[in-house]
């Protein structure tokens, strides 16, 4: 071990102070906010899968060719953004205000199109369909309860993260906001990416309707 | 020098080409679950392969996108154990009865 890993491991000790753990106490702040929201998120999802399993004729409304290439195709759109927003913290890191500020631009537009997709998909069921949150053609009323809940709570996820990340983008094209706090949306904007990738199979997938 | 020091010494952690490959793998496994849902597997196996499936997405996520693999174990320990324990305690009171619920079927 050379002198320059050892001074890195002598800093990388918790010494006490505003960094618990070596991490910015904004970030740690965020990532236990995390952890309880995704309490909010398992809770949901088990008490969803508990009424699915427990109901013999659940409704498998969704066709593969719309439906599910829609989910789909809004499943590219979440994980791109991500891309664009890790890429975003990655910039902002190297004090690179300008690309930082355009890759988070292009993370709010994912955001944006997904909710679009998932808007008119909900005007679709809601308007053709006629299921709403507590009743549905197929007499399964948990099943609109279900899905509007779960999927309505994931994009009030998403809007809350474009603005969040409009605020953030402002703030460090201004110099008001450090790259740290660019992180800490990143954090919050991937979070909304990772609940998706269990709303994804569980609501729609395995709801595929038979061909 | 390992990765982990050469992130924290640059202030930087990951690299570009790095999270290119691992949003290439999210998408890959995403494609493989469209894949299974157009197949039709049978439901039970179709669950168990897409939480599989679920998981390791998850898992890279939280590991590259959300920089886990570069902070210190410490964090790790207090996101993730804690985690799989508090779901744990949910299915513990959920799920033995839904199996029974499935099982009294007509």
């Amino acid at each position: 071990m050379n002198t320059a890993q050892v001074e890195t491991l002598r800093e990388m000790t918790w010494e006490g102070g505003p960094s618990p753990l070596a991490v910015d106490k904004k970030k740690l702040g965020m990532w236990l906010f995390l952890l309880s929201d995704s309490l909010t998120f398992s809770a949901l999802l088990i008490g969803y899968s508990y009424v699915r399993l427990g109901t013999p004729q659940w409704p498998r409304p969704f066709e593969f060719y719309p439906a599910i290439v829609k989910a789909t195709l809004m499943t590219v759109i979440l994980l791109t953004s991500s891309l664009t927003m890790v890429l975003g913290v990655h910039a902002a890191h190297q004090e690179k205000r300008g690309l930082a500020v355009r890759y988070i631009l292009l993370t709010m537009l994912g955001g944006v199109l997904f909710d679009v997709i998932h808007i008119s998909e909900w005007i679709h069921l809601i308007l053709n369909e006629h299921v709403t949150p507590f009743a549905n053609p197929w007499g399964t009323p948990l099943f609109g309860g279900a899905f509007f809940g779960l999927t309505g709570l994931h994009m009030l996820h998403v809007t809350i993260g474009v603005l969040y990340l409009g605020i953030v983008a402002l703030g460090f094209g201004r110099r008001k906001f450090s790259p740290v706090d660019v992180e800490v949306s990143g954090l919050y904007w991937h979070f909304v990416d990772l609940v998706w990738m269990f709303i994804f199979p569980l609501i729609y997938l395995i709801n595929v309707a038979p061909k | 020098m390992t990765r982990r020091t050469e992130a924290v010494e640059a202030g930087v952690p990951g690299t570009t080409r790095l999270f290119l490959w691992v949003w290439f793998a999210l998408l890959v496994l995403t494609a493989v679950e469209t894949f299974l849902a157009y197949e039709e597997l049978a439901l039970l196996l179709f669950i168990i392969v897409l939480m599989g499936i679920s998981v390791v997405k998850s898992a890279l996520i939280m590991s590259y996108f959300m920089h886990l693999r570069f902070e210190r174990l410490g964090l790790f320990l207090i996101v993730v154990p804690t985690l799989v324990f508090m779901i744990c305690l949910i299915l513990i009171f959920l799920y033995p009865d839904s199996i029974r619920l499935l099982e009294m079927r007509p």
